[in-house]
């Protein structure tokens, strides 16, 4: 600026600037602009949110009802292939295949060609069956009586109701066939057809049924993870942390380090996946697809999250408090575990929250240590297969059947409310704990 | 006896070893505590660590060491002609010997050998664990002896615990040298053993890469083709397309929010944005796969392109979309950490906002904008969800956004994801494939962190 000041050619007398009116306009003109680049840059930036949570929760919301119809069930002994008198045991092993598949030939006498009943029967779930079973066992006198059910419909009739397929395309183009969505109409205007909550979605483990698959193996899964990562992470990064910020002189290996904190910090996630892969799995013979190997590899990825928020909590601890403490007598030791590490804990949970979201979100380095295998089972312990969350998303998200779509984005909403949950106590902690000195 | 059985022993051990070690120190000094150097609880403390610490290392070591030897042993009882096997041949055979012993597979008609070896394999385990829950225990006990001989009015009980505790303070903040040491190493060895399969300028400079067929002896060039150039070209063109997107997006985005913005406006808009940062990359790998990719090929097909169903464009703008708040919150940093004389001097000459900003804000931020690029550059290079779910598996070298390409992190996910035997070209080449992406982010975070150290050094 002291530049156009002092201009060649106008000479000291001639110091005052030039205001001409278009160039100020101009100058105007450009702020203005300047400033609308910013709002769009904004703009797009949230509406980038906006889409992306719009789509999902309007791809997912479905998920959370489920189809079921209305059948008028005998459990007939002779059906299930058990005597009137039997155990629980004898009940849980019964064929309530054939109960359910009666009770629609029931509700449909007319139809009598094999390849027919084989369509109608396939407007039930398999997971019907489980229905039937539960019905039974929580009401054994139902044995050989009649009673109206409700039963689990097939992904595809629930795929109709929700929209997703549609009744004007060719018929040879689509999942349900004329003859079955006239059966389904009749049931519908007989009151047999309704959508009800989809417990079974938040109680199951994965299943190649979309009807009959649940988040809650994952569920499972995650919170093992969370746990081994928690218990690994948590005490060695304040470890780390008070050492370096409290204790540690400073030279290279301190230097070194730090360095390394902030490089690892850097690292791509999928890097530490092919580390658990050389080291964990195949050096220390850590069982693969389990949540300690998915937990070992996640706390090595959170560590320097958690030691960088646990310095600068440690930090922020005024040193008038050590001081004090070391006046009265107090060792190193003492001063950080009887007064910096209490003051600093809300700092240093805080930081601990925000780097278990971040590893509850994690897949890329899990699928490396063969957390993608396809488990039924709910894992009841850190050493049983079992997957994650994400890991069940990604999963879903390559399963050809259209109603899986609605299951995905379901299970991401699921993984986003968690997330938010988390985020939101952090920021709790943060507000309600966190002291400006 | 299993070693959980030992674990929980020795933690109740401890706990009696702390009761037991306050008590002593008491006695020896006659009930008044007054007379003790330390205070009665470093005693126990100090007690406790002598129980635990000794046995804790000897039962780690025992455990590592007692598969090897146990492995050893069983194929010494193998028979001769089993014993005769290739090395990877024994290995297959002691992996079905280690599933029948642990029952994953139901022995039904197995090979008799099998099933010896496996209840031998079965028997030395449990013996094992028996003897390692023994010595643990009476180490546990010698420890806690030690230490009650050990504890008198005038020992310095706090001392030792605190040295002790010191010691285990280095040892955790070491875990970060010996996790980069690991990933090192781990990629170093595995990618030595490829590079003697398959030499290291046709990986760093082939144009061809199909390593499906490295499995297939039958097929003419049955170690495949593993030239990393066009998922080098591939990481390459997305990078560069999430970076068109996010830089400007991102640099603007925070600019407006630090000079512009009012209070109220920044409270809401700034988390927002970093809203963004904290959505799994799985869910803007679904987005763009299910949502994006789509939308941008009817797009496409209504101005006539042909856009690919995973093309390039749709998985770049969305880790565009990831990275913006990545750029902005650096950028606002590195903005804020410009002083405020520098933006007054600039407002006193009668400057507006937007030349501040753009003549003297930007300028002198630049270095630390230009690492904020870096770190984000190396971010998006390494990032694996949104390419594995929403751009192509096939290598294809063009330069064209509308087609498919994949990346270095897709093929390392390709490779690993199912069975792997893990001496195979194929299995190696994702090592590979790892180094050359641990190698690349770590330049760029090393100059980066190195820019932005300078540069806020620069004005404190």
């Amino acid at each position: 600026m002291t530049e156009t000041a002092q201009a060649p050619g106008h000479g000291p007398a001639k110091r005052r600037p030039k205001l001409d009116p278009a160039r100020l306009r101009r100058r105007h003109r450009a702020e203005r602009r300047f400033q609308l680049y910013g709002i769009a840059a904004l703009a797009i930036a949230t509406s980038a949110l906006l889409w992306l949570l719009v789509s999902i929760v309007g791809r997912g919301y479905g998920a959370f009802v489920q189809t079921h119809l209305l059948l008028d069930v005998h459990f007939d002994p002779a059906l299930l292939g058990i005597s009137a008198e039997a155990t629980p045991e004898a009940l849980a092993r019964a064929d309530y295949g054939a109960v359910y598949k009666a009770a629609l030939r029931g509700a449909f006498p007319e139809v009598t060609k094999r390849r027919d009943r084989r369509a109608l029967y396939r407007l039930l779930s398999p997971g019907a069956a489980d229905d039937l079973r539960e019905a039974l066992r929580d009401d054994p006198a139902l044995l050989d009586r009649r009673a109206a059910l409700w039963l689990t419909a097939s992904d595809h009739v629930d795929m109709l109701r929700k929209g997703a397929i549609d009744r004007d395309t060719p018929e040879n183009a689509r999942a349900l066939k004329n003859r079955q969505i006239a059966w389904l109409d009749r049931l519908d205007a007989a009151g047999a057809v309704e959508s009800k909550f989809n417990t079974r979605f938040f109680s199951a483990g994965a299943s190649r049924e979309p009807e009959l698959a649940g988040v809650w193996g994952a569920v499972v899964g995650s919170a093992f993870t969370m746990l081994i990562t928690l218990l690994l992470a948590f005490p060695v990064g304040v470890a780390a942390a008070v050492y370096l910020e409290e204790v540690a002189p400073k030279n290279r290996w301190t230097d070194l380090i730090e360095v390394n904190i902030n490089n690892l910090a850097a690292v791509p996630s999928i890097v530490f996946g092919l580390l658990g892969l050389a080291v964990f799995l195949n050096l220390f013979g850590v069982p693969r697809s389990a949540p300690l190997a998915g937990g070992m590899v996640l706390a090595l990825m959170s560590l320097p999250t958690i030691i960088i928020a646990t310095r600068a909590a440690l930090k922020a601890v005024p040193s008038s408090i050590r001081e004090a403490a070391l006046g009265i007598g107090a060792s190193d030791t003492q001063v950080v575990s009887h007064h910096v590490l209490p003051l600093a804990l809300p700092g240093i949970l805080t930081g601990t929250i925000i780097a278990m979201a971040q590893a509850l979100g994690e897949t890329a380095p899990l699928l490396m240590i063969g957390m993608v295998a396809f488990i039924v089972d709910i894992p009841t312990g850190p050493v049983d297969p079992a997957t994650v969350l994400p890991v069940q998303i990604y999963l879903w998200s390559d399963m050809p059947e259209r109603a899986f779509v609605e299951k995905t984005s379901a299970a991401i909403m699921v993984l986003l409310g968690f997330l938010a949950v988390m985020n939101a106590a952090a920021i709790f902690l943060r507000r309600r704990f966190e002291r400006r000195w | 006896m299993s070693p959980t059985a030992l674990v929980i022993a020795i933690f109740a051990l401890a706990l009696f070893g702390f009761y037991l070690g306050r008590r002593r120190a008491f006695a020896v000094a006659g009930g008044r505590h007054r007379a003790l150097r330390s205070r009665p609880d470093y005693y126990g403390a100090y007690a406790a660590l002598w129980c635990v610490v000794p046995a804790a290392a000897v039962g780690a070591l025992w455990l590592a060491l007692q598969p090897v030897i146990v492995e050893e042993l069983v194929v010494a009882g193998l028979p001769e002609a089993k014993r005769a096997l290739p090395a990877d041949r024994m290995s297959l055979l002691l992996n079905d010997i280690r599933n029948v012993a642990s029952g994953v597979i139901a022995g039904g008609a197995r090979d008799p050998d099998i099933l010896a070896a496996a209840a031998h394999l079965d028997r030395l385990t449990r013996i094992g664990h028996i003897a390692l829950f023994a010595v643990g225990l009476a180490i546990a006990v010698a420890g806690l002896g030690l230490a009650r001989l050990r504890i008198a009015p005038d020992f310095a009980a706090r001392d030792a615990v605190e040295r002790t505790i010191n010691m285990a303070l280095i040892v955790c903040s070491s875990i970060a040298i010996l996790t980069t040491l690991g990933i090192v190493l781990s990629l170093v060895f595995e990618s030595i053993r490829f590079f003697g399969q398959v030499a290291f300028l046709d990986f760093m400079f082939g144009l061809e890469w199909s390593p499906q067929t490295a499995l297939r002896d039958d097929q003419v060039g049955s170690t495949g083709a593993f030239g990393a150039v066009p998922l080098f070209a591939g990481t390459l063109l997305i990078t560069l397309i999430a970076m068109l997107i996010a830089v400007p997006i991102g640099l603007l985005s925070a600019i407006y929010l630090s000079d512009y913005a009012s209070e109220w406006v920044r409270g809401v808009v700034k988390p927002a944005v970093e809203i963004l940062a904290g959505i799994p990359t799985v869910v803007y790998g679904f987005f763009a796969a299910l949502t994006v990719a789509p939308q941008l090929r009817s797009l496409g097909e209504a101005i006539g392109l042909d856009v690919a169903s995973e093309s390039a464009l749709a998985a770049g703008a969305v880790m565009g979309i990831m990275i913006i708040p990545f750029i902005s919150s650096l950028s606002d940093d590195v903005m804020n950490a410009v002083p405020q004389a520098l933006r007054h001097g600039s407002y006193a000459l009668g400057a507006t906002n937007a030349e501040t900003v753009k003549r003297v804000v930007l300028p002198a931020a630049l270095p630390g904008i230009f690492a904020a690029t870096l770190l984000a550059v190396s971010r998006a290079i390494g990032e694996t969800m949104i390419v594995v779910m929403a751009a192509g598996l096939a290598a294809n070298l063009t330069a064209n956004p509308f087609e498919a390409v994949t990346t270095v992190t897709v093929q390392i996910v390709a490779l690993l994801i199912g069975d792997q035997e893990f001496d195979s070209a194929k299995t190696l080449a994702a090592f590979a494939l790892g180094l050359v992406l641990f190698c690349m982010t770590l330049v760029m975070n090393v100059v980066a962190l190195h820019v932005v150290r300078r540069y806020r050094e620069q004005y404190d």
